[in-house]
């Protein structure tokens, strides 16, 4: 007992000298601790829907919830509070629900400070057609890594003269190296075959340039990942009429995050997708990207595919692949006999029945 | 700005052509020869610029021709990264400030959607392409986006006014305003500003990803479209590959007193070119398009007829569409359907 509990401090500890390394960690047999954060709206209700069906498939998983509203802090800076910093420090995995952003409240996005305090830099968003979830499109199997820190949104904007405005697209060495690294060695510890590099420097020389020139600078340590670049446009293009032909894709800001809601409209839609955050000092958050559906709250109606998926990325990513598996095979079976689905996927069924099912499933596994 | 230049001697149209890179040069070839055919009073001045063998003069060649000519048909010409950046010399010299992609689903060509019928128009001029780049402390880069009220107000006016001509009900303008709160919410309060002068037509507006997430779902929910550079590339681009690809869909881009027709996305085909593959559609369609602008309407309604019932033919569809016809059979039974449609007589032309 104490043997196990010495050992996964070592390895915690290890994990934390070892600052930069994306690489799944394996996890003694100890019980890990997951900060979990519910969020607004249906967010409570999914994550008890994940935390039945965890506790199903009998995962070694601890939960422990926090909070994360804004409050002011000393020196008058919107900070998250420090129970749920110091939670998600301990234990450098979290599990968010949708957070909803006020439009007025003064505080900047919840998610934005989330990214600032544990500098989030890759947001990963693995998409795969779901067997059972009809889109015109079948065969889609891509991640996209999308750089979160800089690009595009910057947020640096000034208005030079009266009707004349600037945005600043941000472009560092750093934060290049930093994404392409990340990408090259997701696609080598999940067994992806390439890493495709989306950029524009066609139009944006030295902006897209540099990063591509990061991009292929990492590519020679990796030499068993084929690596491409490719034209936003011609990836857009080409995305629509045959997903199939990609891999990994890796990209700044905003190509990022036009691109990752392209695919994920290719699978389904927001409440399908899961996604992924990864930080430095080995922090990762895992998240659904819905909204926080303020028109279903309480009812029993949500569907919480999209954060159970996500739930399925970071046990993965803890490399218990063995409990995701079951527990991504008894969601995707579910969805497949369609017998309990939710509204959004068809169905008519309560997020209770739905879970329910999945539970069952799981159980059944074993 | 439409009234269509001056022709020259005889009611003949004199139009700038550049064959530009890749499958550029085969494609216009073909549309000579069908101009040839059918006796359409257009003549071609040919202009060099390509990746090959551009300098400077040969780019203000160019554009001293379509001055003088005021329309010009070009293919793709693929950036040469050691000549300074231009991705398009014309947007910039002629102020082409308006770029139009009208996307439709053709029949017969096989999608995975229908009924799609989006007009997309693209602020040509500024944006993220304006090339303003710098990079101060070494690593890091900064790249300048500009939005200013003069350009969004045209653009803006230009798409309505597009959009009331052709008794459309909505446009919707795609934005990030957001996240780039000064810059698209300039854009956006800009085109709000115009809706108001056009009670007529329903002013809609949404976010750039979210847009780009409906299109792949639901296309058929989109009628006009506006939007600054950067979004109008992917936004073109995903609604290209949604009819069927870079092979059929044309392009235009309007000036105040010039226009450039082209196809609508903006690929240089390199690895087709000369393997008599790839695709006239597109290219031919521009053509009709260019003859519309001169006033030509009788001869672009009746090749752009034979283009889409040769189209319509799946034996005879290019690689691209997943047949296995050749570019020459494609423009032979182009003419054919033409020369089915018995001879002119004056009444028509």
């Amino acid at each position: 007992m104490a043997g196990n509990a010495w050992r996964s401090t070592v390895s915690r500890v290890m994990g934390a000298i070892k600052t930069q390394s994306p690489q799944p960690r394996t996890f003694s047999r100890g019980i890990q601790t997951v900060t979990l954060i519910p969020g607004d709206g249906i967010g409570p209700e999914i994550s008890t829907a994940v935390m039945k069906i965890f506790e199903a498939a009998k995962a070694p998983i601890q939960w422990e919830e926090r909070n994360v509203t804004a409050i002011k802090g000393p020196g008058g800076r919107w900070m998250i509070p420090p129970e749920a910093k110091e939670s998600m420090d301990k234990s450098k995995i979290g599990l968010k629900g949708p957070l909803k952003t006020p439009i007025a409240a003064g505080h900047p996005s919840m998610n934005l400070l989330l990214r600032k305090t544990f500098d989030l830099y890759a947001n990963v968003r693995p998409c795969v057609s779901i067997e059972g979830y009809k889109t015109p499109y079948t065969d889609v199997d891509l991640v996209t890594i999308r750089e979160n820190t800089e690009g595009e949104y910057s947020g640096i904007e000034h208005l030079i003269v009266d009707g004349v405005v600037q945005s600043i697209k941000l472009i560092t060495e750093e934060a290049s190296r930093r994404i392409a690294e990340y990408a090259f060695e997701y696609a080598r510890n999940n067994q992806r075959a390439s890493v495709t590099a989306v950029h524009k420097a066609n139009i944006m020389r030295m902006s897209d340039g540099l990063f591509l020139r990061k991009c292929r600078e990492v590519a020679e340590n990796y030499k068993d990942v084929k690596f491409t670049e490719m034209y936003l446009d011609t990836v857009c293009l080409n995305m629509v009429q045959d997903p199939s032909q990609f891999d990994v894709l890796v990209m700044p800001n905003l190509y990022g995050d036009i691109l990752s809601d392209l695919c994920a409209g290719l699978i389904g839609g927001l409440g399908v997708t899961p996604s992924g955050n990864i930080g430095a000092n080995g922090v990762a958050i895992f998240e659904s990207v819905h909204g926080t559906a303020p028109d279903i709250a309480g009812k029993d109606l949500a569907n919480p595919t999209a954060l159970l998926l996500s739930a399925v990325m970071m046990l993965r990513h803890m490399g218990l692949h063995g409990h995701a598996n079951k527990i991504e095979t008894a969601c995707f079976d579910t969805i497949r006999e369609k017998k309990v689905l939710t509204k959004d996927l068809g169905g008519n069924s309560k997020c209770s029945e739905f879970t329910a099912d999945i539970c069952r499933r799981v159980q059944d596994m074993d | 700005y439409r009234s269509p230049p001056p022709a020259k001697y005889g009611g003949r149209h004199t139009v700038t052509l550049i064959p530009g890179d890749g499958i550029g040069p085969e494609l216009l070839n073909h549309v000579r020869e069908l101009f040839r055919f059918c006796c359409v009073p257009v003549d071609f001045e040919v202009v060099r610029v390509d990746s090959s063998a551009s300098s400077e003069d040969d780019i203000n060649n160019a554009v001293t021709a379509i001055k003088r000519n005021g329309v010009a048909l070009k293919g793709n010409i693929e950036t040469n990264h050691n000549l300074p950046p231009s991705h398009n010399p014309g947007t910039i010299c002629f102020d082409l400030y308006a770029n139009v992609m009208h996307c439709q689903s053709l029949p017969g060509v096989p999608t995975r959607h229908k009924d799609i019928d989006v007009i997309i128009i693209r602020e040509n001029t500024e944006g993220e392409y304006s090339s303003l780049e710098h990079e101060n402390v070494p690593g890091v880069v900064e790249s300048l986006k500009i939005i200013t009220r003069v350009n969004s107000l045209r653009i803006a006016e230009y798409a309505f006014n597009l959009a009331r001509e052709k008794g459309r009900r909505k446009v919707t303008a795609v934005h990030k305003a957001n996240i780039m709160k000064l810059g698209d919410g300039l854009f956006l309060q800009c085109c709000k500003e115009v809706a108001a002068g056009y009670p007529d037509i329903t002013f809609d507006k949404m976010i750039v990803d979210n847009t780009t997430m409906q299109l792949v779902s639901k296309p058929q929910q989109f009628d006009v479209m506006v939007m600054p550079n950067l979004y109008g590339n992917v936004v073109s681009n995903v609604c290209a590959g949604l009819v069927g690809g870079p092979g059929l869909v044309p392009g235009v881009n309007y000036g105040k007193d010039y226009a450039v027709f082209e196809t609508a996305t903006r690929n240089t085909g390199k690895n087709i070119a000369n393997k008599n593959i790839a695709n006239p559609t597109a290219t031919l369609l521009a053509s009709c398009l260019m003859l519309d602008h001169l006033k030509l309407r009788a001869y672009a309604k009746m090749i752009r007829k034979a283009v889409l019932k040769t189209l319509s033919e799946t034996q005879l569809q290019t690689a691209d569409l997943g047949g296995q016809g050749t570019t020459s059979e494609v423009a032979h039974s182009i003419m054919q359907e033409i020369q089915r449609g018995g001879p002119r007589t004056s009444e028509q032309i």
